[in-house]
């Protein structure tokens, strides 16, 4: 069917690897943003609200230069992380994958907040009052409950990662291999001469995996839902 | 010996709360018109909120006390609670719902007791089922079992017929009987549905705007300037 060149393969599955990295990395993170942004008042929240969704408004290019500037080797935090922890993002998947996991944040955020508001607070109550401390309230009622927002956030920064372009390109640049994607292969090929071919096969790839995703995200949404009303 | 005894304020917004009252074995009705400030005080009991001054203590242990800074959080009270809309967990079957206390708890599983309770409330053909396909009598009898089940040291049920119609109310109040008069649980049961409480209670705590009015036997209920 799709005859893909080796090279088409590797960045079809790099970018799936850093789509999954950067979603899987981001999750624990954005449940606790959405569900402090949820349910908690504190100063200086309408400023973390902004920051968390600053990715979603400012110029992809900008995020990745922001990053460069600070993640970057010799950028504050990621000279940091460089010496401390061996940790390097500069010009590796890695780096692609934080850049993904930052722009798909405020989607993935955004989605669990939303479902975390709709939870009737009274059934965390009927939990304590059942003897559930907090911890154990919020992992068998509120999490569950959450569940399709969960879901539909992890799809939407899993498609947002995996479409991402701007800030990576800006970020870790477009190395073959290693932080070549997806669409920074599709725009590779199309500057290219004779990369028409290739460019619309890695298309119909990518064509294929948001439908994928999409379907996916659907049968997940009706399951959790299923479940809540009792079939 | 008294089983509740509470003396408490509370404001909240423009209503202000303030109850002094003990109950005895047996099932105590807190009666009074909506907005009276029932809610409040199962609220309080349960520690869902925290009274602003005053007392309450279940037997002989404390769970609020404003001058000694004690406040028991609610799932260390062991006061299990019925409300009016039942509060059953969606995402859960019946069973689990039922076994959900048991297992905050960590304790060992008690067959004989929760099949006792299955039976008392008659809960076997719907213990698979999920709350969404229950009905709302159905619904409250989950709800009372899932309280009865973590063996409650008081149990408070908030107007937990009111959504429900008439032959649905006729459907549970038996129920609430047999549990008053086998399970031996005592409780507080909040309405204000005269017959409700005729047919329940074994003491009667009168309650109007945050104040308590009187308390004592049935014999209040006929007292009512409502004409009840």
């Amino acid at each position: 069917m799709l005859d893909l060149t080796p090279d088409e393969w590797t960045a079809i599955e790099l970018s799936l690897r850093i789509a999954i990295v950067a979603t899987v990395v981001a999750l624990p993170f954005g449940v606790a943003v959405a569900w402090l942004l949820a349910r908690k008042n504190f100063w200086g929240k309408a400023v973390v609200d902004g920051i968390v969704h600053l990715p979603l408004v400012l110029p992809p290019v900008v995020t990745g230069y922001l990053l460069l500037i600070s993640f970057g080797r010799r950028g504050p935090i990621g000279a940091f992380l460089d010496h401390t922890f061996g940790i390097v993002f500069s010009f590796r998947w890695t780096g692609a994958a934080l850049a993904c996991g930052v722009m798909g944040f405020p989607l993935l955020v955004r989605a669990i907040r939303l479902s975390l508001e709709s939870i009737d607070r009274k059934l965390e109550d009927a939990a304590a009052t059942l003897g559930a401390n907090r911890a154990w309230v919020f992992a068998t009622v509120t999490l569950p409950l959450a569940l399709p927002g969960v879901i539909a956030g992890m799809v939407l920064c899993f498609a947002k990662a995996l479409g991402e372009f701007g800030a990576t390109i800006t970020f870790v640049s477009n190395i073959p291999g290693e932080t070549q994607t997806l669409s920074a292969a599709i725009y590779t090929y199309t500057n290219v001469p004779g990369g028409d071919a290739a460019a619309g096969r890695l298309v119909l790839v990518a064509i294929a995996l948001a439908l994928a995703a999409l379907i996916a995200s659907e049968w997940f949404a009706r399951r959790a839902g299923m479940r809540f009303h009792g079939e | 010996m008294s089983v509740l005894a509470l003396d408490v304020e509370k404001r909240l917004g423009d209503f202000a709360l303030g109850a002094k009252l003990e109950t005895a074995e047996g099932a105590t009705a807190l009666f009074g018109p909506s907005g009276a400030g029932k809610s409040t005080i199962v609220n309080l009991v349960a520690g869902l909120i925290a009274p602003d001054r005053g007392r309450i203590a279940l037997d002989d242990t404390v769970l609020f006390d404003a001058a000694a800074r004690i406040n028991v959080p609610p799932h260390r009270r062991r006061v299990g609670c019925v409300f009016q809309e039942g509060r059953l967990f969606p995402h859960l079957t019946v069973r689990r719902n039922l076994d959900y206390g048991r297992w905050m708890s960590g304790e060992a599983r008690d067959d004989a007791a929760a099949a006792h309770i299955v039976e008392l409330l008659d809960l076997g053909r719907l213990l698979d089922r999920r709350p969404g396909k229950l009905s709302g009598g159905e619904r409250q009898r989950v709800a009372i079992g899932r309280a009865l089940l973590m063996r409650p040291r008081l149990l408070l049920l908030d107007e937990p017929l009111a959504s429900l119609d008439a032959a649905r109310k006729r459907e549970i109040l038996p129920y609430l009987v047999r549990l008053r008069d086998d399970a031996r649980v005592p409780m507080l049961y909040v309405s204000h549905f005269a017959d409700e409480v005729r047919a329940i209670a074994t003491q009667v705590v009168r309650i109007e705007d945050g104040r308590i009015l009187a308390q004592g036997g049935v014999e209040l209920l006929a007292a009512g300037p409502d004409g009840l």
